[in-house]
């Protein structure tokens, strides 16, 4: 099934997806029929709490972890939010550790916290954007509260070792540290297997809307017993952690999205490994292109590619002419003219990262839609080339 | 009902077409407010008085971009006898502290057209300014440098105020014949625009757009920043021209030191026909002298020879901060730096060159089919109304 207008081939699935019509009609039931508050007495309520419920316990399963280790938040920022600043508001320790990649909503946290009187370690990446268990080992101290790593690279789609991490971390915490682990997985989820549980993860933050589901829901995983501080005031809503009436038609939406990636997983991600595969054949093709993202250890939905001497912004409206729809490293950086922070930390110069496009597919892209999206790079290329020489 | 006061200054000094401007500036004023409640415009005693059910707020933000008014004050107004004056001056003092922090000393200052009010201005100045102190023991009453200054105007009526907000000065709009300007989306455009038609010109503003060498977020940008300039001007007619084919051309066949100029020169021509379209009779650009290498006055004299019309630079001697400065003030900066690229900048080459001759420009435009693509550019152009921001339609229900 494609889903795409006819013409329109949509290839910035890392940025946003479209939602799947079941999760269209999870938010309407939501919207016009269950519409209640799930803490209300009577039977609406009732039947949104039963959506809310199915929901947590989709979700949960998708992680392997158990339903009510599961929170529901207004998205990836949120979950990242409550997180940090959940651990911030009630640590131990003074040090903090990140890596020189990770997406704004986690950056900005722990540079606030640093100015705030933490300690902040930010771990260089190698030229493709992954960071080292040893290294983690090696920045770690007696007092180190966190550790916040991405599961899945935004620009580049390269994986990182979260079970190295987790197991590392594990031995030592076994020593009395206080040591609490952070994954944001907002750019992993349907794309690779996500095990908090088994890889010792304490805390892990989704975004629906980057898996078919709604937009302004997302859910952060925390790991029983794990202490956090609330980040608003009210209700008892998400067990006080995070109070406000629930936001029940995204929540259903999420569910949706969740039932939707749980009923094949595998050969989804399988068929979107095909694709980026194809796709970077295809690319590899074109004159002086050079693919960022690793061949392995990356996520199957990016690929993330510098066309030297283009400028990508111009090359995103050309493709958008010819209907296809790309991005110039991360949606949130493409309003800023300065380049890409990940792009930087893996070495690529200004100018290279100013001629850098991030393709993402989704589980419902066609081989074909790849093939007409090359051909159309192929020209787009070579037709801005010819204009600045 | 809100009352508020405009003065205006430079008509002032008009001989026999007077009466022309300030026909204008009221039309203008009236205009302005059509939509906020039935309202009364009149001209009397040298000022115009507005009287409208609307907010006071709403109808200052409104007038403070009048084109033509120097300054405006919200004004009580009281029958011309000193108990009503007296009182008047209570309620106005009690709104301003109510709304103004800090307000430890007052006075009053009365200025007394009608001579036969039976005192003097000193006199009701003291009466009043007695009550007042009675009314608000806390004040104190000082002659230098009040916190709050209460005016007493007895004409007709008393008008009494506390409060003068600045307006942008100028002519009236629509009494300076038309022009049409180049917008670019950048900071300097916008502001030369402003500066234009706060002489009187009626501005008809035009963007060259390359998609895709631009995107559709950097016409936004200038949708955006005229709607705050039709704040100041009413509804305005912007032209949007097509000119991704005129761009890709000159990339193709025009060496790359002199691509700048001959963009400018294509945007002169196309701005000359449509001058001619709509009966306008200049073009206002924010060019300025030296700001960048290719604003040199080789440049403009290049640029100048491609069109029979006047090229207005109303910025051609201001310094950047000026610009930022006042660009800041109108409200179109927070719009002109985002990042969205103009077509000027993405093409721009490392080293324009800053003293073309005449003859190279004509030189390096030999390859290109100027007609053919002025013709085309025109054609594929569209022409949008933009209202204020404040006079968007209200918004529909459902989509």
């Amino acid at each position: 099934m494609s889903h795409a207008r006819a013409g329109e081939i949509y290839l910035d699935n890392a940025a946003t997806t479209k939602p799947h019509p079941s999760v269209v009609e999870s938010v309407t039931r939501a919207l016009t029929v269950d519409y209640g508050n799930p803490s209300s007495l009577h039977g609406k309520g009732v039947a949104a709490e039963r959506l809310v419920a199915e929901a947590r316990e989709a979700l949960a399963w998708t992680l392997g972890v158990e339903p009510e280790d599961v929170l529901f938040t207004s998205g990836g920022t949120e979950a990242n939010s409550l997180a940090i600043r959940g651990v911030g508001g009630v640590a131990r320790g003074r040090h903090l550790i990140t890596t020189a990649v990770e997406h704004s909503s986690v950056r900005v946290l722990l540079q606030r916290l640093a100015a705030q009187g933490f300690a902040l370690t930010e771990l260089p990446v190698d030229h493709y954007g992954r960071v080292s268990a040893a290294h983690v080992e090696q920045a770690l101290r007696a007092d180190t509260a966190l550790v916040s790593v991405m599961a899945v690279n935004n620009e580049l789609g390269t994986v990182q070792p979260i079970g190295d991490i987790g197991r590392m971390l594990q031995r030592h915490r076994a020593a009395g540290r206080p040591t609490l682990f952070h994954v944001d997985a907002v750019q992993g989820w349907g794309k690779i297997s996500l095990r908090p549980a088994a890889w010792s993860v304490d805390l892990m933050s989704l975004s629906g809307h980057k898996g078919h589901g709604p937009k302004g829901v997302g859910a952060l995983y925390v790991r029983r017993g794990v202490p956090l501080a609330p980040q608003l005031g009210g209700g008892e809503q998400e067990r006080s952690l995070r109070p406000g009436t629930e936001n029940v038609p995204g929540i259903a939406g999420l569910g949706a999205a969740a039932r939707l990636l749980a009923a094949d997983f595998d050969e989804s991600a399988a068929r979107m490994r095909t694709l980026a595969d194809r796709l970077r054949e295809q690319i590899g093709t074109i004159p002086d292109a050079r693919i960022n993202t690793p061949q392995d250890g990356a996520a199957p939905h990016i690929v993330n590619a510098t066309f030297g001497g283009v400028r990508g912004e111009t090359l995103l409206h050309r493709l958008e002419q010819d209907g296809v729809f790309v991005s110039t490293g991360s949606a949130c950086h493409s309003h800023t003219p300065t380049p890409s922070h990940v792009l930087l930390a893996i070495g690529l110069s200004t100018a290279d990262a100013q001629s850098t496009l991030r393709l993402s597919v989704s589980r419902f892209t066609t081989t074909e839609e790849i093939d007409a999206a090359a051909v159309a790079l192929h020209h787009a290329v070579a037709e801005l080339r010819a204009l600045v020489r | 009902m809100a009352h508020i006061l405009l003065r205006y200054g430079e008509i002032h000094l008009k001989g026999q077409n007077q009466r022309f401007f300030l026909d204008a500036l009221v039309r203008n004023v009236r205009e302005s407010i059509a939509d906020l409640g039935r309202a009364q415009v009149r001209h009397a005693f040298g000022r115009i008085l507005v009287d409208s059910p609307a907010e006071e707020e709403a109808l200052v933000g409104r007038l403070r971009k009048i084109f033509g008014v120097v300054s405006l004050s919200p004004v009580q107004v009281a029958s011309p006898a000193l108990p009503d004056i007296a009182g008047a001056a209570v309620d106005i003092v009690g709104a301003a502290l109510g709304t103004r922090p800090g307000i430890a000393t007052f006075k009053v200052d009365t200025r007394r057209a009608d001579k036969r009010f039976p005192l003097t201005s000193m006199e009701t100045s003291r009466e009043v300014g007695q009550t007042v102190q009675h009314r608000f023991p806390q004040l104190q009453a000082r002659m230098d440098g009040p916190d709050l200054l209460v005016r007493i105007d007895i004409r007709d009526q008393a008008y009494l105020s506390s409060e003068t907000i600045p307006g942008p000065g100028g002519l009236p709009y629509g009494t300076g014949g038309r022009a049409l300007a180049l917008i670019s989306g950048g900071i300097d455009s916008p502001v030369a625009s402003w500066l234009g038609a706060r002489r009187g010109v009626t501005i008809i503003p035009v963007h060259f757009h390359s998609f895709p060498f631009t995107s559709e977020r950097s016409k936004e940008k200038v949708l955006d920043l005229c709607r705050v300039l039709a704040g100041y001007m009413g509804p305005l007619g912007v032209w949007i021209v097509f000119f991704t084919d005129i761009q890709r051309a000159i990339q193709l066949s025009v060496p790359d030191g002199l691509r700048v100029l001959v963009l400018r020169r294509m945007m002169m021509r196309i701005a000359d026909r449509l001058a001619e379209q709509d009966r306008a009779t200049a073009v206002i650009t924010g060019e300025n002298l030296g700001q960048v290498a290719s604003q040199t006055i080789e440049s403009i004299a290049a640029i100048n020879a491609v069109t029979r019309l006047p090229v207005l630079r109303p910025l051609i001697g201001a310094d950047k901060m000026e610009i930022v400065a006042r660009a800041e003030a109108i409200g179109t900066y927070e719009i002109s730096i985002r990042p969205y690229e103009d077509c000027c900048s993405l093409f721009v080459p490392p080293h324009p060159r800053t003293q073309p001759g005449l003859g190279e420009a004509d030189e390096a435009e030999r390859g290109l089919p100027i007609s053919a693509l002025i013709d085309t550019a025109v054609q594929r152009s569209e022409r949008l109304t933009i209202s204020p921001r404040w006079a968007r339609d209200t918004l529909p229900v459902g989509s």
